[in-house]
């Protein structure tokens, strides 16, 4: 083995064996330095026959090029090391919760009458509001209630000194609209309402959204047509519902709608009643100032939170006023 | 309204079983609640004699008896009753029989008496509450018969939910009519019967032009037996109809009630001591009840009177004074026909149930009357025997509803259905809803039987058509019509963004009562003796006056929540509150919140700090971003004396206030109960409006510059002063100011303080140079310096 080969062999175990980027630097300069071993060797190159120059010129830079080579391998290797080993003493605990505030939520009923609007707005219906405090005109007498009539006695009314009373329901919006606006009319009212009634399963306040349409040729076909829409859409299932007749002074033909609902737990499904409906009163279209022989609409009112218990389970009515954050939470996505 | 099923075919022959019916109801708007059995399940009870009864050898309490069980049935029962007796006809379970609740009948002894069945009582069969002896059975009862089949026992009650405008099914008749429609089956209408007067007696009755009550029907009946009890077979028919029966004359006027719809009511004629009238109460006369009630009158009451008293308060109930009592022996009879206006809502006044009122305020039939006193007279003649006087009539026929034909296109119902209605359906449905049509060109001229009082415009008829056609019948179309494309106007805060940012920050939504106590109103009043805008009926005092603000309401929330170990709370909430002020009452959206406990919840990496203000401030500054504007809205110290004075702002848009924030006073909190500090805001949600549309602008090619700098000032000079003395000395170059640090302490000087801030600054169009940016940091030296004796910390 020739000297050259012996150096070459020697320079790459100890670039192998360095530990350190510091001794590898050292080693660098001892071998590819200016006064290196390596650099000797090309020096001495002009002492040699110019015949045995070039061989030897080629055997030293080919050495030359495999120790740096070599060198630069290892100081990669030992950069990485480094890395790694700091990366490994940073090391956390990734199963522990990670920082930030906890997230509220928004309350049940909220979040169903933002799906019903949401549902109904795709529909074509926008929002209407109106006062929470009404005249007995707008809540009772433009919608066709009598005076004294026991229809009236059904919607328990909380009055106010003056002869104001607070909405029974949220109806009293149709009125202000169709007072500002000719068919064709599509609106929705959400909102509070108010009735003097609380136990298990009434609470003196509660909320509503009460649906309106008006234009020509409308029929109870439409009516049922949108309301099962709406229900399946709500719902997220096709439901087997039903029209049954009913009375309200506000509408005539009147129905109630039920929805065959499966508690889940077993037993047969019974009819639930969801929502109250029918084709508006000519008395009210007139009353509002709207061409009843023309026009013909139909209108319908549901209870939000009677959406909300089927939708979310809740059980008892009283929960949704009672604002306990523990309820309240399991509504927080 | 309640009813059996056996009763109901006796007017009309549907052909279908219970349940059957009972969905056909429903789905025709007579909503059936309940379906209940007229006897519970019982099984092996037959009619037995009592043939002799002895004492028992050893017990002195039971009876050892020997009944006729019928054939040559004689069986040897061992029983307890008080009543058992010899010839007494009772119910027999046998040996075998199941009584309700699954009770196995087995040959037993008792007390070393051999007994073969059980004499039963009413309570035992499921049939009454009546557990004081053997249930008596008539005379006429053949023993041996079974009990269900001689009591009609597999008999259905339905309870029938009307809608008021429905009074003319308050009645087996009434219900019958509209079965018969419904299904097609026949309407088998009683006829009406005459009793032919046996005396002569009368009593004379003046309406008065009245048209409160606008025919008055009576009757006078002498010599009724009073000793005569109900028969089995009224008592059964009225128990399932929910109705108890109480003695003859009254159980036959609510038999007739039940049967025809006419209420009816029996005076004891001795009692009445002269002509009957009817009149309007004058306000604080009394009249005492059948039930008891001391009811106080006024003019909306009428009373029906004699000589010289009131004996029955008109349409609800009659007088204690002049009831049937146990010796009447003559009795006088009432049909009358009231106004539905004079009646409604007068029962619930004076605080009476009254089957009358109910009937009355929705209407009965104005033709009803003479027919219901005939057929109450033959009932009573075959009940308590007596003799009958001549029909005493009074009317005011002007008064009287007039029946009034109403116009009825087929374009019309086709139009409202949305489906074509064949003109014959229509004609039947009318016809079996006992309506008198005319056909016209286009339709017909309709006039609705006496008993409707819902039938006015065609649309009602249309109703009936649709309903009786079925409902579930109808197809459902399409939404149709223009579909008008719904938007949000994009420069207004929606309500739903302001709840989403809040619950990003933490905060849970409730929803609390428009309506609170006007004791937790008093510490945002003060002294004011005007609180909320008050009910005039409220449920309690604890909802008698409408809000003033959110806070109350959520603030009891608040406290609940602590009081369920909830530490760290925040709740907010949006919705109307009611301001009150000078008698005047408006509605006011607004958005609130409140926050107690720890700044963030209670985490491994985070140390537990309390919230402060600017915890709270920083939510409301999140909401008033929204607007795109913030730079309008400036925090002014509050003197609000429900707040911390020092920890709390009113927030003011240019001139306007839109609400507060802050630390609640601790005397708020204490008297709310709330635990630790609480914190709290309220905006008026218009105070949020406009909103900025985003407006894109270039961005700066060139490098910023930052110089930060300290300044000691006044402890009094606030951050928001200062930043405006940069802002406006800075000018457009400055594109961010920052505070970043406030201090007080060592080395600052007492009644100093230090504020450090940093100012970002760049030029639209060139490169800024450190000269330019020396300058802006010279002339804010030199301003704060000026204006506000700020010395440059070095």
């Amino acid at each position: 083995m020739s000297e050259l080969s012996q150096l070459v062999d020697d320079a790459l175990a100890r670039i192998a064996a360095a530990e350190q980027p510091q001794a590898l630097e050292d080693l660098r300069v001892e071998l590819l330095g200016k006064s290196g071993t390596i650099t000797a060797q090309l020096r001495s190159l002009g002492k040699l026959e110019p015949e045995q120059r070039k061989a030897q010129g080629q055997a030293i830079n080919q050495a030359k090029g495999s120790i740096q080579q070599a060198l630069n391998e290892r100081r990669e290797a030992l950069k990485k090391q480094v890395l790694d080993q700091q990366l490994a003493a940073e090391q956390v605990d990734i199963t522990l919760p990670g920082r930030g505030q906890e997230i509220g939520s928004l309350h049940p009923v909220t979040r169903t009458m933002n799906r019903i609007v949401k549902i109904l707005a795709q529909m074509g219906f926008s929002v209407a509001e109106g006062p929470e405090i009404e005249d007995d005109y707008h809540n009772f007498g433009a919608l066709n209630f009598p005076d004294h009539h026991p229809a009236r006695a059904m919607h328990d009314t909380f009055y106010f000194g003056d002869g104001r009373l607070l909405r029974t329901h949220t109806s009293p919006v149709q009125i202000r609209v169709m007072n500002e606006t000719q068919p064709p009319i599509r609106i929705i009212a959400p909102g509070k309402v108010y009735r003097s009634d609380s136990d298990q399963t009434h609470t003196p306040m509660f909320h509503q959204v009460e649906g309106l349409l008006v234009g020509e040729n409308v029929a109870m076909t439409d009516l049922k047509g949108v309301l099962h829409q709406f229900v399946n859409a709500f719902f997220e299932k096709d439901l087997p519902i039903r029209f049954r007749p009913s009375y309200f002074p506000f509408t005539e033909p009147s129905a109630e709608v039920d929805v065959q609902w499966d508690k889940g737990d077993g037993s047969k499904p019974g009819w639930l009643e969801v929502l109250g409906c029918g084709m508006v009163h000519p008395n009210v279209l007139e009353a509002a100032g709207v061409d009843s022989e023309r026009y013909t609409g139909y209108a319908w009112g549901m209870g939000v939170e009677r959406f909300a218990m089927l939708r979310y389970g809740v059980k008892d009515l009283r929960q949704f006023f009672e604002n306990d954050v523990r309820f309240l939470r399991q509504f927080s996505f | 309204m309640r009813f059996n099923t056996n009763w109901l075919r006796d007017w009309v022959d549907s052909g279908l079983g219970t349940d059957e019916l009972a969905h056909r109801l429903t789905m025709a708007g007579l909503e059936v609640d309940e379906v209940a059995p007229a006897a519970e399940a019982f099984d092996g009870v037959v009619v037995a004699e009592v043939v002799s009864a002895g004492p028992h050898p050893n017990a002195d309490r039971l009876k050892v008896c020997e009944v006729d069980a019928g054939g040559d049935r004689r069986l040897q029962i061992v029983c307890g009753a008080p009543n058992a007796r010899v010839g007494l006809k009772a119910p027999l379970a046998m040996v075998g029989a199941t009584l309700p609740g699954g009770f196995n009948i087995k040959a037993a002894e008792l007390r070393g008496v051999p007994s073969q069945g059980m004499l039963c009582s009413a309570r035992e069969l499921g049939l009454s509450e009546d557990a004081s002896g053997l249930m008596e059975l008539p005379s006429d009862a053949s023993a041996g018969a079974d009990l269900r089949d001689y009591l009609a026992l597999n008999d259905d009650s339905i309870e029938v939910d009307l809608t008021p405008n429905r009074g003319d099914c308050l009645s087996i008749r009434g219900i019958a009519r509209d079965v018969a429609a419904i299904t097609g089956g026949e309407f088998k209408d009683h006829p009406a019967v005459t009793v032919d007067p046996q005396i002569q007696e009368t009593l004379e009755v003046n309406l008065h032009g009245s048209s409160d009550c606008a025919r008055y029907v009576g009757r006078v009946i002498q010599g009724v037996d009073p000793t005569a009890e109900t028969p089995l077979w009224m008592q059964e028919k009225l128990r399932r109809c929910g109705l108890r029966p109480i003695k003859p004359s009254v159980d036959v006027t609510n038999y007739v009630m039940l049967e025809l719809g006419q209420p009816m009511h029996a005076f004891d004629r001795d009692k009445l001591t002269g002509p009957i009238s009817v009149r309007r109460a004058v306000p604080g006369e009394t009249l005492t009840l059948l039930d008891g009630t001391e009811a106080s009158l006024d003019e909306e009451f009428l009373l029906i009177t004699d000589n010289d008293r009131a004996v029955a308060l008109g349409g609800l109930m009659g007088g204690d004074g002049t009831a049937v009592g146990d010796d009447t022996r003559n009795l006088f009879m009432e049909a009358a026909w009231f106004k539905p206006s004079t009646i409604i809502g007068r029962a619930r006044r004076v605080g009476v149930h009254s089957d009358a009122a109910h009937r009355f305020e929705r209407g009965v039939d104005p033709q009803l009357q003479v027919r219901a006193m005939e057929r109450a007279t033959e009932l009573l003649l075959e009940i308590v025997g007596g003799q009958a006087g001549p029909i005493i009539e009074a009317v005011e026929s002007e008064h009287l509803p007039q029946a009034a034909s109403v116009t009825l296109r087929a374009s019309r119902v086709n139009l409202l259905m949305g489906v074509p209605v064949d003109r014959t359906q229509v004609e039947s449905i009318l016809t079996g809803l006992g309506m008198s049509s005319v056909a016209t060109d286009d339709g017909w001229e309709v006039t609705p039987p006496s008993t409707r009082f819902d039938i006015e415009r065609e649309v009602d008829l249309i109703e009936e058509v649709a309903r009786i056609y079925g409902y579930d019948q109808l197809p459902e179309a399409n939404p149709g019509g223009d579909l008008p494309v719904v938007t949000e106007p994009e420069q207004l805060v929606q309500l739903g963004d302001a709840a989403a940012r809040l619950v990003d920050l933490g905060y849970c939504e409730a929803i609390t009562y428009s309506f609170v106590s006007p004791e937790v109103l008093k510490p945002m009043k003060g002294g004011a003796a005007e609180q909320g805008f008050p009910l005039a009926n409220p449920l309690s005092g604890d909802m008698a006056v409408m809000r003033t603000s959110l806070i109350p309401g959520l603030l009891g929330a608040l406290v609940q929540n602590q009081n369920r170990q909830q530490e760290t709370v925040r709740l907010f909430e949006t919705g109307v509150a009611f301001p009150y002020q000078g008698g005047v009452v408006s509605e006011s959206m607004r958005i609130a919140g409140v926050a107690a406990g720890s700044r963030v919840s209670e985490q491994w990496s985070e140390s537990r700090t309390a919230l402060d203000f600017f915890d709270i401030k920083g939510d409301v500054e999140s909401l008033l971003a929204l607007t795109g504007l913030a730079d309008e809205f400036s925090f002014a110290r509050s003197e609000l004396a429900y707040l911390h004075p020092g920890q709390s702002a009113t927030v003011v848009r240019g001139e306007q206030v839109v609400g507060w924030v802050g630390a609640l006073h601790p005397a708020w909190g204490e008297t709310a109960d709330v635990r630790g500090p609480v914190f709290g805001f309220e905006l008026n949600f218009a105070g949020l409006q406009p909103s900025l549309l985003p407006k894109a602008e270039d961005l700066s090619r060139f490098p910023s510059i930052r110089r930060d700098l300290a300044f000691d000032v006044r402890e009094d000079v606030s951050w928001q002063r200062m930043q405006q003395i940069i802002e406006e000395t800075a000018g457009n170059l400055l594109t961010r100011l920052v505070v970043f640090d406030e201090y007080k302490g060592r080395g600052i000087p007492e009644g100093q303080k230090s504020l450090a801030f940093g100012m970002v600054l760049q030029d639209q169009n060139q490169n800024l140079t450190n000269e330019a940016a020396d300058g802006v940091v010279e002339a804010v030296v030199s301003e704060l310096t000026d204006q506000l004796s700020a010395s440059l910390r070095g």
